[in-house]
């Protein structure tokens, strides 16, 4: 019965085909905007997740807006790691400085900071070696480079052992660092980036003390939430329980709120593309219903030589599911193309959502039979005598 | 096989109420030919319609093979029109997407019948209306006189007992028409019951009896 229903469903489909591609038309619609949309801020969110991950998910940055006239010592900092939650700890004292090599001048900033930071923030060395003790000990004027400002200030990256002058003052290149994953589009981090002893940073810019301000400090475990507790207690005795004298900022929950930011962004966009579905199930029964009426007769013929209420109602419910799959179908196939074209375009890497292509699929068959369902009533409780009569 | 017991049907015009049947009373034995006569408004279709379970009777009872048919379900009464009846209609009612073999074998499918069955049981109505060759054409495709006889074939695929036929001759020219005429006599020697509604006095006289209807009474007459 039921494959003879599909039979008979596909044949008045075709028989009206301008038609039955308009209707399809909006569900098609539909489930495009509903994949596409999904589909891409899936791909968005997971590029953006990695680069924040790729900041280092176990540091915890804090910066220090009043010290209650009991400024943070620098020699203070490294009683923070007799806790066994912390590994280790590095101040980060910002600055900008012009930065004047053989080959052009570009402002670059700089951050003052200790041997610590290189495993702290997860940075990687192309060549030579990170600042060590002896650095701060001495003032000594060296720094090390990121490769932008290898490539933008000295023209190579091959460079340690050559100078560059901050604000004029010559440093010695002891090191240059990895140039970051570029192959992402989005280019994270292309800032022309300097890392000189905390001590010479002092020197150099009148805004940096011995007080230090801001630093960062990596937990040793995975529970990032201890660790910025315990952080938060050991802070607030520090700074006499006032909340306000100091802010900590979590790279992973930095990722939580971007997850939740992207996900509340999918639901809306799916939220709309979901109406617009909708709107194509309304157009679904719409046609449906002029179908039963243009069918009247048809329905009455079929009422007499002996089909049920049943059978006539499956018939119809069937076509409009036929519709509503067949136009979702047709959606994820342009949905595919469209993410495919923009891949090719942007060189980007999208792919199609499993999660959404199943939930459009089911969405359009809850659509079908839900649009279907009334007009298909009417077909079935047609009486058969005033159905014959119709012309 | 079919008795009306004191039938009435009225439908309502705006406040007067119209009689289409009015107290009419018939009998019909199993395997007669019965043409029924009339002017039209006369009851004819409504008597019809009533025979072939399509409708319901206001006031009166309706024995089908000796049973009352208000007693039944519309599952039931669905059931008996799919079996036990064949309609006929005076503008052949094909299904217009359909091809004549699909509309000959959509009964069979409304009786569930395996797909090898309604095959055989096809092929053999159309050859027996002679249009096995045109089995694939649309009704549109079709003249007047073999659109009946498909449906004459469709109506034959369920192997019914009762042919119920509403002015088949109506829309045709005559010599179409006794073609179709003799169709209903090879129907009637092999053993069915034959109503057949019409207003030709020279149809109806090649039943075995007419039935002469006239302001919703039944009234036996030789023609």
């Amino acid at each position: 019965m039921i494959t003879q229903s599909v039979k008979m469903a596909v044949t008045s489909i075709l028989s009206n085909k301008l038609r039955s591609l308009l209707t399809m038309l909006g569900i098609i619609i539909g489930v495009m905007s509903l994949v596409v949309l999904v589909s891409l801020v899936n791909g968005a969110t997971g590029s953006i997740t990695d680069s924040i991950n790729a900041l280092g998910n176990n540091l915890l940055n804090v910066s220090i807006s009043d010290d209650h006239d009991r400024p943070l010592k620098l020699s203070e900092l490294s009683s923070f790691t007799e806790d066994d939650l912390f590994e280790s700890i590095a101040p980060a004292a910002a600055s900008t400085a012009t930065a004047t090599g053989a080959y052009a001048e570009e402002s670059a900033h700089l951050t003052g900071t200790t041997a610590a930071y290189l495993d702290i923030q997860g940075l990687e060395l192309e060549s030579g070696r990170f600042l060590m003790k002896p650095d701060l000990d001495n003032h000594s004027n060296v720094a090390v480079i990121n490769a932008d400002l290898a490539t933008e200030v000295l023209g190579r990256t091959d460079v340690v052992g050559e100078n560059v002058r901050f604000n004029g003052k010559r440093f010695l290149i002891i090191g240059v660092l990895k140039e970051k994953n570029t192959s992402s589009n989005n280019a994270s981090d292309s800032t022309l980036r300097a890392y000189i002893p905390y001590t010479s940073l002092i020197r150099l810019s009148e805004d940096v003390s011995l007080n230090v301000t801001s630093f960062c400090i990596s937990a040793a475990g995975d529970d990032m939430d201890a660790a910025e507790r315990q952080l938060e207690n050991i802070l607030l005795e520090r700074f006499g329980q006032d909340e306000d004298a100091f802010s900590i900022f979590n790279q992973s929950s930095v990722a939580e709120a971007m997850d939740s930011v992207t996900g509340t962004l999918s639901l809306l966009l799916g939220g709309i593309a979901g109406i617009s579905l909708l709107v194509g199930g309304i157009g679904i029964m719409n046609i449906m219903l002029v179908s039963v009426t243009e069918r009247t007769r048809e329905i009455g013929i079929r009422k007499a030589i002996g089909a049920g209420r049943g059978t006539i109602m499956l018939q119809f419910l069937i076509e409009a599911l036929i519709i509503s799959l067949f136009g979702c179908f047709l959606g994820i196939a342009f949905s595919w193309i469209v993410i495919e074209t923009v891949n090719i375009i942007g060189s980007t890497d999208y792919s199609l959502s499993s999660g959404i292509v199943l939930l459009s699929i089911a969405f359009s068959v809850g659509i079908g039979v839900l649009f279907g369902l009334y007009p298909a009533n009417r077909a079935a409780k047609k009486n058969p005598i005033e159905a014959l009569r119709y012309n | 096989m079919i008795t009306f017991q004191d039938i009435s049907k009225t439908y309502r015009i705006g406040d007067e109420k119209v009689y289409a049947l009015n107290h009419a009373n018939l009998h019909i034995r199993p395997g007669e030919f019965v043409s029924i006569i009339g002017p039209s408004g006369s009851g004819k279709s409504t008597m019809m319609n009533i025979m072939g379970c399509l409708d319901t009777a206001d006031e009166g009872q309706y024995l089908l093979d000796g049973l009352p048919v208000k007693d039944y379900t519309e599952r039931e009464l669905t059931r008996i029109r799919s079996r036990k009846i064949g309609f006929i209609f005076q503008n052949f009612n094909l299904i217009g997407n359909m091809s004549a073999e699909e509309n000959v074998e959509l009964p069979l499918i409304y009786q569930k019948l395996p797909a090898k069955d309604r095959k055989s049981r096809v092929q053999d109505a159309l050859e027996k209306v002679g249009l096995y060759d045109r089995q694939k054409h649309k009704p549109s495709q079709l003249s007047g006189g073999q659109q009946q006889r498909i449906a004459i074939a469709r109506a034959m695929a369920s192997e019914p007992s009762l042919y119920l036929a509403d002015e088949p001759t109506g829309n045709l020219d005559s010599a179409t028409g006794y073609q179709i005429m003799q169709l209903f006599h090879e129907l009637h020697d092999r053993g069915n019951t034959i109503v057949l509604i019409t207003h030709d006095e020279s149809v109806a006289a090649q039943a075995d009896r007419s039935i002469r209807m006239k302001d919703g009474h039944a009234k036996e007459v030789t023609v």
